[in-house]
């Protein structure tokens, strides 16, 4: 036991007390959220003034289509994530799905749902592999998952032999779902937010969710308390991999042109978008809100250096100096938030 | 580390490195290979080696932060005359105990603080120990153990013949209800590793463990808590705590399925239940919404219990209840297990502190070496008795005192902290 002593706020009411502290607790959480908000926020007017084109409504509408699939993959991370595991595999998940329902459907006029549902199959089954090593075969989840990512690769190569699937073989009601809207609003964001707002719901509110966070933030206690552990993350895991399978589907609807690599290298992506949003690599805190935004963020960048007419390069450079500047803060702000705390509690 | 003496081209010297490492723990009166990694070796010889480098920089102020918690009888009086050379040297120590006796030992001057606030500041010649304890609990010692008879039930934990290769063996006792009984030992006899077991976090290799007659599903602790066992760990900030979450969801984590139906958690109810174990347990915080890892060491011990507590045990399992916590909180713990016991909760505590062990016991098992070797009832319970089975001296029981147990005023005769 180290001793520390700290000078007692004598200023502050009990009551007082609790309420500032709660909402230092409270405001810390959410200046995440509100930082890459304001960041997403000053990025789009800066694009907008140089480029006006860039807010019109195709240009909105580009920008909510090209985020909806790296959302609903963050999503899936961040459940992965928060038990402090990572799933490196998603990107070749993605792939892997998108050429199963493109080889599946061509030719056919099977359903829109038939075809989601075959993604989310897929992706599930892939999910329940890496899941399975991690949580019952006790692997470390960085190995596992970067296998699956190799293995999943190369079946998704093997079987494509360089093939393609063309969009005028894909069915029209596939491809409606991709370009079609309600309300001048394309469906992909609008299945990403539902997907995202039901993910945080369960999380918030649910004793699994609750689960996860504890097993990311202290494995051993979640343990004692009877937290069953290998079930949660291969929960997380199957949800993981579904979401990318359901992704997959949608990457088919909207693109219709699937080739064997679709979505090569995205896992970093993902992975950079759901730390930049708050989701601690260490697991236990975040939420899947700040994984969105931070998915968001990402792509607005992207989307806003090609109307700058900016050399693509410069995407990787600044999404990794996000990345590195979203772990320091983290840092910082936890270490003055402890202190603070600590200060105010004390009697 | 960092101060690795060099040669031409900033090589290591590790021959320099080896020897002058030797030198330091010949200084110690140690054997240890330097070659070894830190890491295997026990807490007492990592701590001999942490004080080794703190002796390496020859430093004109040393500072230890309870330097003997770890260490046994022979390596504290070891450390203590390497201390007193320094000091004969010139150096000042600042050491930070809660250890009456060592104070008593080896300072020439106490300061005392109190709930992070100073207190005094006194030569040690003409302070006796109770004055000390005065000034640090802010109240009279025999408050400490405030144990209650309770009448004693049936027996709610039966252990038969648990076994855990080459950690323990054929431990055997039994629990009842209304009870307090402590597991004593030295620093590696097994006794964590037995409420582990009895818990169901580690897998016995022979044994059973029986819960109100039935016998319990081994290696699951889900299964023991259905039973109605709780175990409070030692490793608060580990095992105890998550450290991540707030007050009210740590007390909530062991009954998230009584909070809500179908998986549903109802934070009303959440924050209910912890308020009431917040009334119950006089926890001090600012908000039940705050981090657990801003509040005291006592008072997060305290969230460990309503945890624990809310679960609703019938055998609560504790180990080192009060370790690293203030004096007034220790007290208040005591005074919760004895009333918890009171009213028919049957207790097993393990427990290095040995004033704690004679004043709340009913009776106390001793451990030595992986193995039970004494049964002592409260009123045969004595310092040297517990010792002298804990040392592995003799099962027979000391000097058979009269009720020595409550306002015991001495504190801890021999190290024997895990």
């Amino acid at each position: 036991m180290s001793v520390t002593i700290e000078k007692p706020d004598k200023s502050a009411a009990a009551p007082e007390t609790a309420r500032s502290a709660r909402s230092l607790v409270d405001a810390v959480f959410r200046a995440r959220e509100i930082s890459i908000a304001g960041a997403l926020a000053l990025l789009v007017l800066f694009t907008w003034i140089a480029e006006p084109r860039f807010l019109d409504g195709q240009g909105i509408k580009d920008l909510l289509l090209n985020a909806a699939i790296l959302v609903l993959l963050a999503v899936g991370q961040s459940v992965v994530v928060i038990t402090r595991n990572i799933d490196l595999s998603v990107g070749s998940v993605v792939g892997l799905s998108a050429f199963a329902c493109g080889k599946f459907v061509s030719g056919t006029d099977h359903g829109v749902l038939t075809v989601l549902a075959l993604g989310l199959l897929v992706g599930a089954g892939c999910g329940i592999v890496s899941g399975a090593l991690v949580s019952f075969g006790r692997v470390p989840a960085l190995v596992v998952t970067l296998g699956m990512l190799y293995i999943i690769q190369g079946v998704d190569y093997w079987w494509a032999q360089g093939e393609q699937i063309n969009a005028a073989d894909v069915p029209q009601s596939v491809l409606d779902l991709g370009s079609g809207s309600v309300l001048g609003i394309p469906y992909l964001p609008l299945i990403a937010f539902v997907v995202l707002a039901g993910t945080a719901y369960v999380l918030r509110t649910y004793r699994g969710g609750r689960e996860l966070y504890a097993i990311g933030s202290s494995p051993e206690a979640a343990r004692l308390a009877g937290v069953p552990i290998r079930r949660r993350v291969l929960a997380a895991y199957l949800f993981s991999g579904a979401v990318s399978g359901f992704a997959g589907a949608l990457w088919l609807a909207r693109f219709g042109t699937v080739v064997a690599d679709n979505a090569h290298g995205w896992e970093l992506t993902v992975v950079s978008a759901v730390v930049v949003g708050g989701v601690a690599i260490v697991g236990g805190t975040g939420t899947v809100w700040g994984a969105a935004l931070g998915a968001l963020l990402l792509t607005t960048i992207g989307s806003a250096l090609a109307v700058l007419k900016v050399d693509s390069f410069w995407q990787d450079a600044i999404a990794g100096a996000l990345l590195l500047a979203a772990i320091s803060v983290d840092r910082i702000v936890r270490v003055r938030m402890t202190r603070a705390l600590r200060k105010r509690s004390a009697r | 580390m960092g101060r690795q003496p060099r040669r031409a081209l900033g090589r290591i010297d590790h021959k320099a490195v080896r020897t002058s490492t030797a030198a330091l723990m010949a200084r110690l009166g140690v054997e240890l290979d330097p070659d070894r990694p830190a890491r295997g070796l026990s807490i007492a010889d990592q701590q001999i080696v942490e004080i080794a480098k703190a002796l390496s920089f020859d430093a004109r102020v040393l500072i230890m932060d309870e330097p003997t918690a770890a260490l046994t009888g022979s390596e504290t009086a070891r450390l203590f005359s390497v201390v007193e050379t320094l000091r004969a040297e010139g150096a000042a120590v600042l050491f930070i105990s809660h250890r009456l006796e060592e104070i008593f030992e080896l300072c020439q001057r106490v300061t005392t603080l109190r709930d992070g606030r100073w207190v005094a500041s006194e030569p040690l010649s003409g302070l006796t120990q109770d004055a000390l304890v005065r000034r640090m609990v802010g109240r009279d010692l025999a408050e400490l153990y405030p144990k209650q008879d309770s009448r004693v039930g049936e027996t709610a934990l039966s252990v038969r013949r648990l076994t855990r290769e080459g950690v323990f063996r054929d431990v055997s006792f039994e629990v009842r209800r209304g009870e307090i009984v402590a597991l004593a030992g030295l620093v590696g006899a097994g006794r964590t590793e037995v409420a582990q077991a009895v818990f169901g976090v580690d897998r016995a290799d022979a044994g059973e463990v029986r819960v109100g007659g039935a016998v319990l599903r081994p290696g699951s602790p889900t299964a023991a808590m259905d039973a109605g066992l709780a175990l409070v760990p030692e490793d608060r900030r580990q095992r105890g705590l998550v450290m991540e979450m707030s007050i009210e969801r740590n007390i909530g984590l062991t009954g998230l399925d009584r909070l809500g139906r179908a998986g549903l958690v109802r934070r009303a109810l959440e924050r209910g239940r912890a308020a009431d174990w917040a009334v119950r347990l006089q926890l001090k915080y600012g908000s039940l919404a705050d981090h657990v890892g801003v509040l005291s060491g006592g008072n997060q011990q305290k969230v460990v219990l309503a945890k624990w507590l809310a679960t609703e045990p019938t055998v609560l399992i504790v180990d080192e209840p009060t370790r690293g916590i203030d004096v007034g909180t220790k007290a208040e713990v005591h005074r919760l297990l004895s009333s918890l016991a009171a009213d028919g909760l049957a207790v097993l505590m393990v427990s290095s502190d040995l004033p704690e062990v004679l004043g709340m016991a009913d009776r106390v098992l001793v451990m030595h070496e992986g193995r039970l070797v004494a049964e002592i009832p409260r009123a045969e319970a004595t310092e040297e008795s517990v010792m002298a089975a804990a040392t592995g001296l003799a099962a027979a029981t000391g000097p058979t005192g009269d009720d020595g147990a409550t306002g015991v005023t001495g504190v801890t005769a021999e190290g024997t902290r895990t």
